[in-house]
């Protein structure tokens, strides 16, 4: 204190204040640093919510950014003359296109006429999977007998099949059903084994040593811890299903969208074609929407699917 | 007593060339609660899946004896092994018709009262063991199958295991045979403790004493010195094969 006490004014001021914050500072050395992590009171109706509702309007709102986006920039280029109407027409052309088609009864006819076609094809097809998969998967002797001759006729494509499909069957509905039902078919039949032989062992043990009989342990145990695999299956078959459509409408059709997309190439109408693309996209998103409610309506145990079900 | 007399005589057990059970003879009173420690793959869950039926003997013979009904054998494994696509409930009757009252009942028993309706995704680990020992004690087992099923859980979780299932067994005394690697936890739970060293019965303890027991109790301090001695030197007999 004599040493500071010999200096005088600010430098005097500044040595005993340092020796006040030196005291103030905890002795480990290190300065304490507080991060405030999380602070928050409780309140009804507080951020918390609006946050949520903000997650939930953009959940909806993002996926829908792009496609628009775009459609507004190809309008924008075709307006300007950037890109040709003749070789891609603006999007509102071809919405009037749409709207032309749909005063005469067309579009819908021929909408619902696909949309038939490939219901019935993927019902066919898909029981047909379902059922081969679930005996192949749940019996050996029909695994033995049947796994190799599918896996063999899987790995022809199926499409290779329409020039025969048409001698055999002419150009009715048949063969187009047929090759919609075989397209679907295998995506179903090889989820569904590859589902039912991937059932944890340690659960059918369980449902063994608790006395189920055979019926009940595939119904309570086999199916559902399969059924993951077997919507992948279905979501995938529902995409090979309209994939296959598009080719067999090619074939001499009267109607349907493939139809309307052979008529307007004779036509030159490229707003017709460029719209019955436009419906094949939108069919495929809607078909796989559907199964996807499906799907989390199922699925709602699942670890992967339980969040989104309870939001 | 309540629950099944078990019987095993001459049980061997062989995977292949590799015996892992050879001879063991056992005698189980009704109502007497076992437990079965010993170093790992010393057979100690070979021998309680072979009293469970869930694998058959090679040599030897399981003889299970109640009064006026056949035995009902229960088991509860380490992991819940719990159906995840089922409700709790329904997960507690599975096997059963009609018993959603009885499941309610039980589920109070075990401490999960109104949580029948949900599915297992939302409970912790130990309410999933809580939902398991419900599924096995809907049944009323006379011999009820223990494998380490509270080995996965965290110390406080196992204590409060561990006490519930002393309760349970106070409620409604049956055979229990409990594998476990936990030398208190036998010394907590049960009458005799056995250790299984190299595919037989090395050590076959039995004992009494007030319940429920202290972990500091010194009569349990002693018993648990001569089980780890009897554990460690298996230990290094299997240290010195290999």
């Amino acid at each position: 204190m004599t040493d500071a006490s010999l200096l005088s004014g600010p430098a005097a001021a500044a040595a005993s204040a340092a020796v006040v914050r030196k005291e103030a500072v905890p002795r480990a050395g290190a300065p304490v640093v507080v991060s405030v992590v999380a602070d928050i009171s409780e309140r009804a109706g507080g951020v918390a919510p609006a946050r949520a509702r903000g997650a939930a309007l953009r959940r909806v709102l993002l996926p829908w950014l792009l496609p628009l986006g775009l459609l507004g920039i190809w309008q924008l280029l075709s307006a300007t003359g950037i890109i040709s109407t003749a070789i891609v027409p603006a999007p509102l052309d071809i919405w009037d296109a749409a709207v032309q088609l749909a005063q005469r009864g067309e579009l819908q006819r021929d909408i619902l006429v696909s949309l038939r076609r490939v219901a019935i094809g993927f019902v066919i097809g898909a029981t047909g999977g379902l059922l081969l998969g679930l005996f192949v998967g749940l019996f050996e002797p029909v695994r033995d007998l049947l796994d190799r001759s599918l896996q063999m006729i899987r790995t022809i494509p199926h499409l290779a099949l329409v020039p025969l499909m048409i001698l055999w069957f002419g150009i009715g509905e048949e063969p187009r059903l047929i090759l919609v039902a075989m397209g679907s078919l295998f995506p179903v039949y090889i989820n569904t084994v590859g589902g039912i032989r991937n059932v944890d062992p340690k659960l059918i043990e369980l449902g063994k040593s608790y006395g189920l009989g055979r019926t009940e342990l595939i119904w309570s145990i086999v199916l559902p811890a399969a059924l993951q695999p077997i919507l992948v299956g279905i979501r995938y078959a529902l995409g090979v299903a309209w994939l296959t459509l598009v080719v067999g409408e090619t074939i001499a059709s009267r109607d349907g969208v493939g139809y309307l997309v052979q008529n307007a190439r004779e036509l030159l109408r490229i707003d017709i074609i460029v719209l019955a693309i436009i419906l094949y996209a939108i069919a495929g998103w809607l078909s796989d929407l559907v199964t996807r409610v499906i799907e989390r309506r199922l699925l709602r145990w699942h670890p992967n699917y339980a969040d989104r079900a309870n939001a | 007593m309540s629950g099944a007399e078990v019987s095993l005589r001459g049980l061997g057990k062989s995977f292949g060339s590799r015996k892992v059970l050879h001879a063991v003879d056992l005698d189980v009173a009704a109502g007497q609660f076992v437990s079965i420690i010993g170093p790992s793959g010393a057979g100690k869950s070979t021998l309680l899946r072979l009293v469970a039926g869930l694998d058959s003997a090679t040599t030897g013979r399981i003889e299970l004896r109640t009064r006026g009904h056949k035995a009902d054998v229960r088991m509860m494994f380490q992991e819940d092994r719990l159906l995840p696509w089922r409700t709790v409930q329904r997960n507690v009757v599975l096997g059963l018709k009609n018993r959603e009252r009885d499941a309610a009942d039980i589920l109070r028993a075990v401490g999960l009262e109104g949580r029948g309706s949900e599915f297992p995704i939302v409970l912790s680990g130990g309410q999933r063991q809580r939902v398991a020992l419900a599924r096995a004690l809907i049944h009323e087992p006379d011999l009820l199958l223990l494998d380490e099923p509270f080995g996965a859980l965290d110390a406080i979780t196992r204590a409060a295991m561990q006490l519930l299932l002393e309760q349970l067994l106070a409620a409604h005394p049956r055979t229990v045979l409990l594998v476990t690697h936990d030398v208190e936890e036998a010394l907590l739970l049960s009458d005799r403790v056995l250790l299984i060293k190299d595919g037989g019965i090395a050590r076959d303890l039995s004992f009494d004493g007030p319940r429920p027991r202290h972990r500091g109790d010194p009569a349990l301090a002693a018993l648990k010195e001569e089980l780890l001695d009897g554990l460690l030197t298996a230990e290094g007999s299997l240290a010195a094969v290999a």
